[in-house]
């Protein structure tokens, strides 16, 4: 995909925003020089972007991250040098943003820059088997909300239906109407449809836009 | 979904339309889909001003009959125990999760098996047992909530889901086609007389030291009849094994992969996961004693478990402990490392 300057990545927590700013970071980086992953996830302490830390570290992409997460402090803290998201205009990030609408508020302090410099997506990650949001109208409501707490429209979807190891192409398949309702009643065009690399090499040339992932982590 | 999402959707499928809680890492998630949820399905979400508001809250819709739940992690456990011991002293039926972390104090946030004592020796002060439910897998989250409920229902007691941080937060794809038991009849239960019977009377304090001495011994006897009845566990490759791990919830995971592992180098190891904790599956290890010759007790804890496996092995046989604490799990290495070592030694 074209990336802008800022690629915000939001949703309902659990919809596997992490596991999509990892790769998108990664593939931001074969293109640009200057490449930051930010985790301003405030909600889940247990699932960060720092564990993938000596990825990064070995791609040299900067990770912005509170200096807390992955540890036993459980406070919302943010990462002291989040600003440079928007002071460094030099710099293509990815921004991995907490889960619902509580985790958007985070954004909102950086808003009004993202707004006034105008190079940015932000993205809604969905997922149909996610059991909050199983149709177009649940994920219109988190949409309004996570809108109203980050102070930023949304400028696309991206489809990461999936049932983590057990997904087959076939689910990802049956999750295309869904997408697509979603496109129609919200306005936004559908950017990615993700799926884990095993998945989406069965589903080459039957999806537009197929973002193939290489999953964080393994089930145990 | 994520196992505390699991659990809040399996309660509400059990007919659970009361649920008081207060948030607390790692298990905020059952708050907060039930915050989401109740209100839409006609049912009460109530954030308590503490736990100890919470398990009062529980032990007032308890006593009216309905199903009832709340759900915190260790520390926040610890503050139920008084409401929790008053449920049993009232002998109400309730279910209580408890997603452990790290301990004691405050601790860490990071999953952990440390409440072992807590939930199957009671906590609270008096004589008195919950049963307690060790899932493994997201979907047993589910499951065993819906069989809690049942238990508790048909033993007028407390059942507690004994998870921990990270099947908790752990996603997996869970079914939810279950059958359900519908709630029995509570004659019991204090839903007003329409003045067309004596009052009902939920209470713990018995002012009869005679009488609280029987209702104690009748308690008793119906906590044997669960032992008798209700215990249970899943075993893996037990027919003929050497090395016998017990492992509980997601050590029973990791010690599954040692397991597998030791079997592909020889070594006759098999697994006994209990699935109820209190009342412990004696007779499941009291069976593995045919062909064992070591027990090793994989937890994450200083090794509380391992004192139930020596009483139901009746010290045997040698019962060695494999652990990690403060929120770090053990490897499959380290635990095919000691089915290795205790192999070495039981071919000597």
């Amino acid at each position: 995909m074209d990336y802008q300057r800022i690629t915000l990545l939001c949703g309902h927590y659990g919809s596997g925003k992490t596991n999509i700013a990892v790769n998108m970071a990664l593939e931001l980086r074969s293109r640009y020089e200057r490449v930051a992953v930010a985790d301003l996830d405030i909600v889940n302490p247990y699932f960060r972007t720092k564990d993938s830390a000596e990825d990064f570290t070995r791609a040299g992409i900067r990770l912005i991250v509170s200096d807390y997460a992955n540890t036993n402090l459980d406070i919302p803290a943010l990462p002291q040098d989040m600003y440079a998201l928007v002071d460094d205009r030099e710099l293509h990030c990815i921004v991995d943003v907490g889960g619902d609408d509580r985790g958007a508020y985070a954004l909102g302090r950086l808003s009004p820059a993202i707004r006034e410099e105008n190079r940015y997506d932000m993205l809604l990650v969905v997922n149909r088997f996610r059991p909050l949001t199983p149709d177009a109208d649940s994920v219109l409501e988190v949409m309004r909300e996570i809108e109203t707490a980050a102070s930023l429209p949304f400028t696309g979807i991206v489809n990461n239906s999936n049932l983590g190891p057990e997904t087959t192409p076939e689910d990802v398949l049956s999750s295309l109407p869904f997408a697509r309702e979603i496109s129609e009643k919200s306005g936004l065009p559908v950017v990615l449809t993700c799926a884990e690399e095993r998945v989406a090499e069965a589903l080459k040339g039957k999806i537009d836009n197929l973002f193939p992932m290489h999953l964080q982590k393994k089930p145990v | 979904m994520k196992g505390n999402e699991a659990i809040a959707e399996a309660a509400i499928i059990a007919g659970c339309r009361h649920y008081f809680g207060y948030p607390i890492t790692p298990q905020t998630e059952i708050a907060a889909y039930m915050a989401k949820r109740m209100p839409k399905i006609g049912g009460t979400f109530l954030q308590a001003e503490s736990e100890i508001a919470a398990i009062n809250m529980v032990y007032g819709v308890a006593s009216a009959g309905k199903r009832v739940m709340t759900s915190s992690s260790s520390p926040g456990i610890s503050l139920k125990s008084e409401g929790i011991s008053y449920l049993a002293g009232a002998d109400l039926p309730s279910l209580v999760v408890n997603c452990q972390r790290g301990g004691p104090g405050l601790g860490g946030i990071q999953p952990s098996q440390s409440d072992y004592f807590q939930a199957t020796r009671g906590g609270g002060h008096g004589d008195y047992h919950m049963i307690v439910l060790a899932p493994a897998s997201v979907q047993e989250m589910a499951q065993l909530t819906i069989r809690g409920f049942e238990l508790a229902d048909e033993y007028r007691m407390t059942s507690m889901i004994l998870a921990d941080g990270t099947i908790g937060q752990m996603m997996e794809p869970v079914s939810f086609d279950f059958e359900i038991q519908e709630a029995p009849e509570k004659p019991w239960a204090t839903t007003g007389t329409k003045m067309q019977r004596e009052h009902n009377i939920v209470n713990s304090l018995y002012l009869s030291p005679e009488v609280l001495e029987q209702k104690n011994i009748e308690r008793y006897e119906k906590y044997a009849a669960i032992c008798e009845k209700e215990a249970l566990a899943e075993e893996y490759m037990l027919d003929d094994a050497e090395i016998v791990i017990a492992a509980f919830g997601i050590a029973a995971r990791v010690a599954k992969n040692a397991v597998n592992a030791a079997r592909a180098e020889g070594i006759k190891a098999g697994l006994i996961r209990p699935i109820t904790l209190w009342p412990f599956p004696e007779k499941t290890f009291k069976k593995a004693l045919g062909t064992a010759k070591q027990f090793i007790s994989v937890e994450l804890s200083m090794g509380q478990m391992i004192e139930d496996v020596k009483l139901a092995t009746e010290c045997r046989v040698p019962v060695s402990l494999c652990y990690r604490v403060g929120g770090m799990i053990p490897s499959p290495e380290q635990v095919f490392a000691a089915i290795k070592e205790a192999a070495g030694k039981a071919g000597e």
